[in-house]
């Protein structure tokens, strides 16, 4: 029942694809006889709470598609859209149906680390590789690092030890923490204070549930800090960053990692100007990829995109250059992996490659929320906080030269 | 990424011991006098809750007393008393405007659901009705993603009621919370005059104490009950207008408050307006207060860093302890209706 359901959502998603392409394929004046497709699987929570950021993931791979053409390395390409519903067992049944059944070549996506975890061994034990374009848990960065496992977007950890750096560097000497009280929450934590050396005045965790934050900020009112550091997702952010500019607390600086972002600021709107976060990209990125990707979005999608869609436009981009370093040749997959990890691409974010564990080397930034031209909210990078920043993992994998 | 089930950081960073010492040196520093303005914020803070709390909870107990139906759906007519308060307030421009039409149209969304669904479940046990009902919160929690997209939404403050009173040293108290508390009790005192003071609500006590009775009498219960369902839905609409500039409006906002409306009608009494009013208050203040002060509390037995982790847990379980506690003590809750 559960898999004949499942059977019917992903055929929707493949003819859906394949009609898009194909409807690209005959606008573009090439009219021989085109090579096999390259079937790509896009994992993404498209359901629930968290669509709006699996909703970003896929259409920046879309819009990348699209700017390439439909096509990867000269090979068109077919897009089997997959909904993990963030339900582990619901992303492995759909994962491997798409390997198995419909015969993708490479995975790419998930927006959580839990979802990645559990498909992390379907995909690479088929000898299919898997390409993070979010999800960058400690335990495939270190000494579960997998050879047919790439991530283009960071280490976990990293995101959130660039602000604690940024607060040192800002100066603040008194910081007030305040987290949801679940793993991913005392991680941020524990990332922060990886590199702050001032006082940490008080940690507070809060459920995954709360609404109202008015308790806590009496309480970081009465604390006085110099800054806050708030590790808040979605929903937990809109509320927490409305209601701290209307207790009038917006003069103590607010630094936060996935609290203010382009898939909430639509919500959070001119609260949140001024607010920090910690990036590896902004939408004012000075390059022309980042301008031809940010103006692609807008006119496509009509919303500035955030991280989510940039890397996930940076993986089409990547995986173009892969597939054109081996001619389109994806036997061979030492080669493939080769060309890979040359990670010899334009990307959104200037410099990138990978390090030896097949995570980025890049660098962080410190951004700050604000308005736009056209009225709409942003994050802006304000100064570079990390360069070639390698993650804290990377020393405790072992990666095999050759599969 | 944050994820549930990510593994323990043990992440090379700097002893956690200095930095723990520090801040507790740090504590003292506040002195006895800041600590009762933060309890009085708390206070406040708690009876806001606790009022939103009651708009919520106030149709569900007259729903489940008069005709004893389980509706979970009660939830959903919040969130999309929220949604369509942000919708029309982008639409018209104002806020008043907004609450003024999204009243009527809760109403009459409470209504339509009334007749496609709830009037076939009257008869039918409360497995059925649970079931149907929360079939309804996952149709209506997709429903608003399609028609409004699953990025959470924005209501502004209304003009006039953007500022805030400066309520102890670096706090606004936003005088926006001032008015929905104000609104709550007005709105509770309304609901007092209603049921205790008007023949309709004399009917809607009768039926709480004894619909079959009632209906023998020769009163239309199904008409009563159409009449309450209906201002029920719009009092969780209007709780939803009134709660979107403060809080995230989304998919599934409905669902968390939900769950203490239902704790709310039990502890106060089910089918108890009265009961419903002091539970609402009561939850309100253990919820904000509690999780103000257990951390501090449990301090005072425990290390610090002990303290905030089972403090923060503690918290979130300290609605449903009392909760258990009231009920050994009162089986029927604080106010139950006379059967």
């Amino acid at each position: 029942m559960a898999f004949q359901h499942d059977t019917g959502l992903s055929r929707r998603g493949l003819i859906g694809t394949g009609a898009a392409i194909g409807a690209t394929a005959l606008a573009a004046p090439a009219v021989r006889a085109q090579p096999a497709p390259i079937k790509v699987g896009v994992v993404a929570v498209l359901t629930g709470p968290q669509a709006a950021l699996g909703s970003q993931l896929r259409d920046g791979w879309l819009l990348g598609v699209r700017h390439l053409n439909g096509q990867l390395g000269g090979r068109p390409v077919e897009t089997l859209v997959i909904d993990d519903e963030l339900r582990p067992d619901v992303a492995v049944t759909k994962v491997r149906a798409a390997i198995e059944r419909d015969g993708v070549d490479l995975v790419v996506g998930v927006v959580f680390s839990n979802i990645l975890a559990a498909v992390m061994r379907p995909v690479t034990e088929s000898g299919a590789f898997l390409i993070s374009t979010n999800a960058g848990p400690s335990t495939f960065a270190g000494r579960g690092c997998n050879p047919f496992f790439f991530a283009t977007s960071y280490n976990n950890d990293q995101v959130h030890a660039v602000m604690g750096q940024a607060a040192q560097d800002l100066g603040h000497r008194r910081v007030f923490l305040m987290t949801p009280n679940y793993q991913a929450g005392r991680d941020a934590m524990a990332g922060f204070k990886s590199r702050f050396r001032g006082e940490v005045v008080d940690e507070v965790y809060v459920p995954l549930t709360q609404l109202d934050f008015s308790a806590e900020l009496a309480r970081i009112a009465s604390m006085r800090p110099d800054a806050i550091f708030t590790f808040m997702p979605g929903g937990l952010g809109v509320n927490l960053v409305r209601q701290y500019r209307q207790a009038g607390l917006a003069n103590i600086p607010f630094l936060s990692t996935f609290t203010v972002d382009e898939a909430t600021l639509p919500a959070q709107g001119e609260a949140a100007e001024g607010f920090y976060s910690g990036a590896t990209w902004a939408p004012n990125m000075d390059n022309d990829q980042s301008r031809r990707f940010v103006a692609g979005m807008v006119e496509q999608f009509n919303y500035v995109p955030a991280t989510y869609a940039a890397h996930a436009y940076d993986t089409a981009m990547l995986l173009d250059s892969a597939v054109r370093r081996v001619n389109g040749d994806l036997s061979d997959k030492n080669a493939l992996r080769a060309a890979i990890a040359a990670a010899d691409f334009p990307s959104v974010r200037g410099s990138f490659r990978f390090g030896a564990n097949q995570f980025p080397v890049q660098d962080f930034w410190l951004c700050q929320v604000r308005r736009r031209t056209d009225g709409r909210f942003q994050t802006e990078t304000v100064r570079r906080v990390l360069e070639a920043d390698v993650d804290p993992w990377a020393a405790q994998c072992r990666m095999p030269a050759r599969i | 990424m944050w994820t549930p089930g990510r593994r323990s950081a043990a992440c090379p960073r700097a002893s956690d011991a200095p930095i723990v010492a520090r801040r507790d040196a740090a504590r003292d520093r506040p002195g006895f006098s800041v600590n009762t303005t933060l309890l009085l914020v708390q206070v406040l803070n708690g009876l806001q809750l606790g009022v939103l709390l009651f708009l919520i909870a106030a149709g569900l107990t007259l729903v489940f007393g008069v005709m004893d139906f389980i509706n979970l759906a009660h939830g959903v007519q919040y969130m999309l008393g929220a949604y369509l308060g942000a919708a029309l307030a982008a639409a018209t421009g104002s806020f008043w405007l907004a609450l003024l039409l999204a009243l009527p149209a809760a109403l009459a969304f409470g209504l339509l659901l009334e007749f496609l669904v709830f009037r076939h479940l009257y008869e039918r046990d409360h497995l059925s009705q649970v079931l149907a009902t929360f079939g309804v919160i996952l149709f209506l929690n997709e429903g608003v993603k399609v028609v409004f997209g699953t990025a959470p939404m924005q209501m502004p403050l209304p003009a006039g009621l953007t500022g805030g009173v400066p309520i102890m040293e670096g706090l606004l108290y936003p005088t926006y919370r001032i008015a929905i508390l104000a609104a709550g009790l007005g709105t509770a005192g309304l609901l007092w005059f209603l049921v205790e003071r008007t023949r309709a609500g004399m009917l809607v006590r009768a039926g709480a104490a004894n619909a079959p009775m009632l209906d023998a009498l020769g009163v239309n219960v199904r008409g009563l009950f159409l009449l309450v369902f209906g201002f029920g839905a719009m009092l969780a609409g209007f709780a939803g207008v009134m709660a979107a500039p403060i809080l995230s409006v989304e998919p599934g906002m409905g669902d968390n408050l939900l769950i203490l409306a239902f704790v709310v009608i039990v502890i106060g009494g089910i089918g108890s307006v009265r009961g419903a009013f002091i539970a609402a208050l009561l939850v309100g203040l253990v919820e904000t207060v509690g999780r103000g002060l257990l951390p501090d509390v449990l301090r005072l037995f425990l290390d610090a860093s002990s303290a905030r982790q089972a403090g923060a847990a503690l918290a979130s379980m300290l609605v449903y302890i009392v909760m258990a506690a009231i009920l050994a003590f009162r089986p029927a809750g604080l106010f139950p209706v006379r059967r």
